[in-house]
């Protein structure tokens, strides 16, 4: 790509990447970010980097980012478009799809694998153009469509409903290629939906499911020879197929196989990410063949000494670019876990909570521990150990397909949990940590 | 008394102190080992055998903690020296119910401790190579060590261990070794009855 950069008018900037540059031989190597955030400063017209999608945007030109999630309510069949930035669209109608078309120059599109269910056979989206196909089974009679504004963006809810259900009224005509111009501002009708079919997935939009090992480093071996970065394996697997399906959120695995991942690169792929949950899955062990259970850990500030405190109190005040100044944490990137302290907690009793009653819990279930792993995780994180394969018991359920989807679906209620931002859990978050900083940061 | 009843007793005398003298020559070693042993506790080995008594970390038994266990460990001069004592003694295998939480096979390499209090504990490569994985499992292992020292010495107020003469990450993939570590106390079970506080001052015996 080449740009014709302008002469800047300053001397220096400071500007923050997500992770540090790294110098190769001759060449350094930074973050892609540097696009928008360093080169963005020098040339005239808008940089945006979207690593998700693999675009980067020059210039005025508009592409929506659409998330695509479907639930089954009851004989009806919801689809969720959550977009961001706000954008125009329509919806219409012919004999076997739904459309919906974007009023933007290309769509950044997240669109999980669906299996055929209820009254949707499938949703596609051609690879150029900006119409997103809904296409609907035999036993379809009507649509109806809300949306629902949100800080950036919004949700855009389309209801399938069967021939013999009586829409309450259709928004949408029935039959023929009805255009239906919905203006996406706030002051748009909210659905006349159940509540308890409102999106749960909150503002999450990714999630990096980190299975634990790989490669050379197995983990933990158990009695009967079962490995830990198997079985991790596939239960990130079972996660990641169940979030997308259900919630529609992009989630990404540290590793998708066989492969040794360094523990920095786990964190810098969630940081790249822009992540907004990273959940390590692990397995335990023990010299005593007696321990058993799940533990939840979140990381651990005041046992990683004098050091990471002094990280985290520090703040300077620096200039900024056109003049005044600005007050700033410094903290090194070794420790960006710091700054998520309040939310990890919360991420950690959420999932306690919801593994409760399900999943084996080990006596001590949360705990607090200097962890290398979460450490430059750059937002809420915690590290699942799921159970002792060094319990024979334990290591023959890890094993089975019915344990592990049952861990996956506690997990999924976790997350889900966690963003309902539950009353009672938020008035435990002083006593859990001693650091709370929970600002939310979004890409 | 005549002359010759005078040599008659010297000469008994001397033949006396002969047969004595050649008894302690003569006889055979274990005479020793019934005799009086005050003779032993005077002999210039002696300070090899002062002891302090120090508090020792090992598995808890249900596994999820560690326990404080007093122990003997030898004395030595100065706080370096000591470390070195404790650390050899909490590397050596307890005896039963006991289960230490160090890799079998893990020696010390060497041992420093900074102008800032902090230790460095060099261990050998079984430290991370025979180590069984999992976060429990290493958090134990680590604050074994780092307990070990900085509970009895007050005077090192955080540890890192390092293996092999490198600084490392972690030992399985776990615990951050790449800073010093301050005593985790949280992870030491409350015990039954009160327990002794650490005696670190010298203690002949």
């Amino acid at each position: 790509m080449a740009l014709e950069l302008r002469q800047p008018d300053w001397a220096v900037a400071l500007v923050s990447l997500p992770c540090p540059p790294a110098h190769d031989g001759r060449r350094w190597l930074v973050p892609v970010e540097f696009i928008s955030r360093a080169l963005g400063l020098v040339y005239d017209s808008g940089l945006e980097v979207r690593k998700s999608s693999r675009m980067v945007l020059v210039g005025a030109v508009r592409v929506a980012h659409v998330v695509v999630r479907q639930d089954g309510l009851g004989p009806q069949t919801r689809v969720t478009l959550s977009v961001t930035p706000r954008t125009p669209y329509t919806l219409s109608q012919d004999a076997t799809h739904v459309l919906v078309r974007f009023d933007a120059d290309a769509l950044d599109l997240s669109l999980p694998a669906f299996a055929p269910q209820g009254l949707l056979q499938s949703i596609r989206a051609p690879e150029t153009g900006t119409t997103i196909s809904i296409e609907v089974g035999p036993r379809f009679g009507a649509f109806r469509s809300a949306f629902v504004p949100q800080d950036d963006g919004g949700q855009i809810l389309v209801d399938l409903m069967p021939a013999a259900a009586e829409p309450t009224p259709p928004p949408a005509a029935r039959g023929g290629a009805a255009q239906l111009p919905v203006p996406p501002s706030p002051e748009s009708a909210p659905p006349a939906l159940p509540s308890a079919t409102q999106p749960a997935a909150g503002g999450l939009r990714t999630v990096v499911i980190d299975p634990g090992h790989g490669g050379d480093e197995t983990g933990v071996k158990g009695a009967n020879g079962a490995l830990e970065k198997d079985i991790t394996l596939s239960l990130a697997r079972r996660v990641k197929a169940l979030i997308e399906s259900r919630l529609g959120v992009r989630v990404l695995l540290t590793r998708d196989g066989d492969q040794t991942v360094t523990l920095d690169n786990r964190a810098a792929l969630a940081n790249n990410s822009m992540a907004d949950l990273f959940i390590s899955l692990q397995l335990n062990a023990s010299v005593r063949l007696e321990p058993s259970g799940a533990q939840i850990y979140y990381f651990s500030a005041e046992l990683s000494g004098d050091e990471a405190r002094k990280a985290a109190a520090s703040r300077q005040t620096l200039p900024t670019f056109g003049g005044g100044s600005r007050t700033i944490e410094m903290i090194p990137w070794e420790m960006a876990q710091l700054r998520h302290l309040g939310e990890s907690a919360l991420l950690a009793r959420a999932l306690e909570e919801q593994f409760r009653g399900r999943v084996r819990l080990n006596a001590r279930p949360l705990e607090q521990a200097p962890l290398r792993v979460l450490a430059g995780v750059n937002m809420p994180a915690v590290l699942v150990e799921v159970g002792f394969l060094t319990n024979l018991d334990e290591e023959k359920q890890l094993l089975s397909d019915a344990y592990q989807n049952t861990v996956a679906q506690a997990i999924l209620d976790g997350l889900l949990r966690f963003r309902e931002g539950d009353d009672q859990a938020r008035s435990h978050e002083g006593a859990l940590s001693p650091v709370t900083n929970p600002v939310r940061r979004r890409p | 008394m005549t002359r010759g009843r005078v040599v008659a007793w010297t000469f008994v005398a001397i033949s006396v102190a002969a047969l004595v003298a050649a008894a302690f020559v003569f006889l055979p070693p274990w005479y020793a080992e019934t005799g009086d042993s005050s003779a032993a506790v005077e002999t210039p080995a002696a300070p090899a055998t002062a002891k302090i008594k120090a508090r020792l970390f090992y598995v808890s038994e249900d596994g999820l903690q560690l326990v404080a266990v007093e122990r003997e460990v030898p004395f030595g001069e100065g706080t370096l020296t000591q470390a070195q004592r404790i650390v050899e003694a909490q590397l050596e295998r307890p005896a039963a119910p006991l289960i230490s939480a160090i890799p079998v096979g893990t020696r010390l390499r060497a041992l420093f401790i900074d102008g800032q209090g902090q230790g460095f504990v060099d261990l050998s490569a079984e430290a991370s190579s025979a180590h069984t994985g999992g976060a429990l499992d290493e958090i134990l292992t680590v604050y074994s060590i780092v307990n070990a020292v900085t509970i009895n010495l007050p005077a090192v107020k955080a540890v890192q261990i390092l293996v092999d003469g490198h600084e490392v990450d972690t030992l399985a993939g776990h615990v951050d070794l790449r800073r010093p570590l301050p005593a985790g106390t949280s992870w030491i079970q409350e015990p039954a009855t009160p327990a002794q506080p650490p005696a670190t001052a010298p203690n002949n015996k």
